[in-house]
């Protein structure tokens, strides 16, 4: 069984659960459309918060306000994806507790799929909108000298920033295993990450900063890159060509989450719980 | 996309033959009737059952708050060296208190546990190594959890076992067929599985686990909860699954009617250990079982001075329990007492099944 069928194998078990919570979540159809324009207006709620900020300062760290939305706008599309996809991983420990993980463990599918595929909600769309609108304004009104790398870059920042916080959401399940009423300290990781990439690294301590450069590798979301963009300064001492480094960082945590989560689900298949 | 699975399922073992695999269910010139005959006449080896179990330990770590910054570390021995093995088309039941290690036993049976130590085999799979190629091969019921889907019709559910499973379109559609017709779902596949009952949820959930075909089907305390129409439904069912299509059947309860009217054979479990593995005929002899005289006493008084054997199991005011060898006549006893007690009525009841396990267990705890 190779890692490809694995792959394939589970991709089509992630569509078909997906597929029927979002028929779930049809059976209420106005609660569905409430869901989702209540999840647009409070994902929204942050960036006016940001907007009312700079109605009194004209900088942010250092930072202009299409500069800030062009980080706005990569950390919350980013997120956004992986938040679609994963975002309800947090629900795993429940499971674990009320015993219904082990209906998953003797269906024929990878229990990652499915594990990430639970509650699968299309309201989380409403983040992806917002964040993609202030992205694109900001494309529009940041001051860059546009090049072929640095247009390559914005892409290049969404599918790997993407791919990271998949990684801490796995990781972050692959955590709750261990400690299952642990679902605040992996939404401190997704939420507060994400929050955090809202702000300029600018405004932070440097060993924040550093922390979530080399430990948790958020800085490759957007700070690195999208410095490299802006032609800013790197928040902390890196070679220029870190700035590309974004989908390497987003492979290697997707491996590190992919072990991490074998050993919770051995762990979880010995211990039973 | 069929390529895949053909891959993981059919290239293993013979043994398994045209029923299992998903491809294959149809392909038996005899069409419904692929069950466990057309395994059988594959070139299994002769000595190996379809389920085997050798020695299966489970032991669980627990740690335990004792007080403060206090930890307790303890072992919980839950399956204790366990052996046994089931024939195809064996219908089992698996009884034991709470807390027996009846879970535990199914839950590695099924892949969801790794023993610590034994040798595990399921139609020749380890189950805790190859856990998604057994799914297709087994069917799991728990009486306590559904494997359905709360907000959506009952067939929707169904819909999905036809696409994870890779069922092949007639063949789901005949087994859907003959399950809403035996299990009696016809009027519920479109009602949402929250506004079910619970006795209609687990005929659901039991429909559920028989889509794919499985040639053995786990039931974790499938009449828990359930009314006594409901528990008469399903195991009427059970019986039916098993002596027609020679489905193997194992379930645990520790409710013991679902046993005398179901099971053959009788696994008996107590702190992991197995206790009687027989006919559920032979569990009244291995109980040594005894019969219980009830008199009623005009006023109350201390308990009555029976001669031996006999002896008082229980006071309850005016009202005393003796028990006596179920091999001797009560005449003597109930004559001695109508002599010296003022006695106003009493009865005799037959040994059941659940004091005869009682009695087992008392045994081997004082052993
Ligand atoms: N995941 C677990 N961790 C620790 N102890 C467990 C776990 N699962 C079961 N046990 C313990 O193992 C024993 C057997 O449990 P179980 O198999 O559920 O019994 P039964 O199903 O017969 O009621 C019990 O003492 C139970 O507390
Ligand atoms: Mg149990």
């Amino acid at each position: 069984m190779g890692e490809r069928s694995a792959l394939r194998e589970g991709l089509r078990a992630y569509r078909l659960i997906a597929g029927m919570w979002v028929r779930s979540s049809m059976t209420y159809r106005t609660s569905f459309v409430v869901t989702v324009f209540g999840n647009l207006m409070v994902t929204g709620l942050d960036f006016v918060g940001i907007l009312l900020m700079f109605s009194q300062v004209d900088s942010l760290g250092g930072w202009s306000l299409p500069e800030i939305a062009f980080l706005y706008g990569l950390s919350v599309t980013a997120f956004g994806i992986a938040d679609l996809m994963l975002g309800s991983m947090d629900v795993l420990g429940a499971r674990m507790r009320d015993g219904s993980f082990d209906i998953l463990l003797v269906r024929p599918a990878p229990v990652l799929a499915q594990v990430g595929a639970d509650r699968f909600a299309l309201r989380r769309l409403g983040r992806i909108t917002q964040g993609a609108v202030v992205l694109g304004w900001a494309l529009v009104s940041v001051d860059v000298d546009w090049s072929a790398p640095k247009a390559l870059l914005v892409p290049v920042m969404v599918v790997s920033g993407a791919a990271i916080f998949s990684a801490v959401f796995v990781a972050g399940a692959a955590f709750q295993i261990f400690a299952q009423d642990a679902a605040e300290v992996q939404n401190a990781f997704t939420y507060g990450g994400t929050t955090l990439l809202q702000y300029p690294p600018t405004v932070f301590g440097k060993d924040l900063v550093r922390g979530v450069t080399f430990m948790l590798p958020l800085a490759f979301v957007n700070w690195v890159p999208a410095a490299y963009v802006l032609g800013r300064p790197y928040p902390i001492e890196l070679p220029q060509w870190t700035a590309f480094a974004s989908p390497l960082v987003a492979v290697a945590c997707c491996a590190l989450a992919g072990m991490a989560w074998r050993v919770g689900l051995r762990s979880y298949r010995s211990t039973g719980s | 996309m069929a390529g895949v699975d053909s891959g993981l399922t059919g290239a293993d073992d013979g043994s398994t033959g045209a029923d299992s695999g998903p491809a294959g269910a149809e392909s038996g010139p005899a069409g419904a009737e692929s069950g466990p005959a057309g395994a059988e006449s594959g070139p299994a080896a002769v000595d190996s059952a379809f389920i085997e179990l050798d020695g299966v330990e489970k032991v669980f770590d627990v740690r335990k708050k004792t007080g403060f910054m206090k930890r307790e570390r303890r072992q919980v021995r839950a399956v204790d060296s366990i052996s046994f093995r089931v024939e195809r088309g064996e219908m089992v039941g698996y009884i034991g208190p709470n807390g027996a290690g009846k879970s535990t036993t199914i839950k590695m049976l099924t892949g969801i546990l790794t023993p610590s130590a034994g040798r595990l085999r399921v139609a020749g799979i380890d189950p805790s190594r190859d856990r998604t190629r057994l799914a297709h091969r087994i069917g799991v019921v728990f009486g306590q959890r559904t494997t359905l889907w709360w907000d959506l019709p009952l067939v929707d559910s169904y819909r999905l076992m036809h696409r994870m499973y890779r069922i092949p379109d007639a063949r789901y559609r005949e087994n859907l067929d003959r399950l809403v017709e035996l299990l009696d779902l016809g009027d519920l596949l479109d009602v949402p599985v929250r506004q079910l009952s619970l006795g209609q949820r687990m005929r659901g959930d039991i429909a559920a686990a028989l889509l794919h075909d499985p040639e053995v089907l786990y039931l974790d305390e499938p009449t828990i909860g359930l009314d006594v129409v409901s528990k008469s439904k399903v195991r009427e069912f059970l019986r039916e699954l098993n002596t027609e299509r020679g489905t193997t059947v194992l379930l645990t309860t520790h409710d013991l009617q679902d046993i005398e009217q179901l099971c053959k054979r009788v696994m008996v479990i107590d702190h992991g250990r197995l206790m009687y593995d027989g006919p559920l005929a032979g569990l009244h002899e291995a109980g040594e079982s005894e019969r219980t005289l009830v008199v009623d006493l005009e006023r109350e008084l201390p308990p009555i001075d029976a001669p031996a054997p006999a002896r008082v199991v229980r006071v309850d005011g005016p009202r005393q329990w003796l028990a006596f060898p179920a091999s001797e006549s009560a005449a003597p006893l109930v004559a001695r007492i109508a002599a010296e007690y003022p006695l106003v009525d009493l009865s005799v009841r037959e040994p059941d099944i659940e004091a005869v396990i009682a009695k087992m267990y008392a045994e081997r705890a004082t052993a």
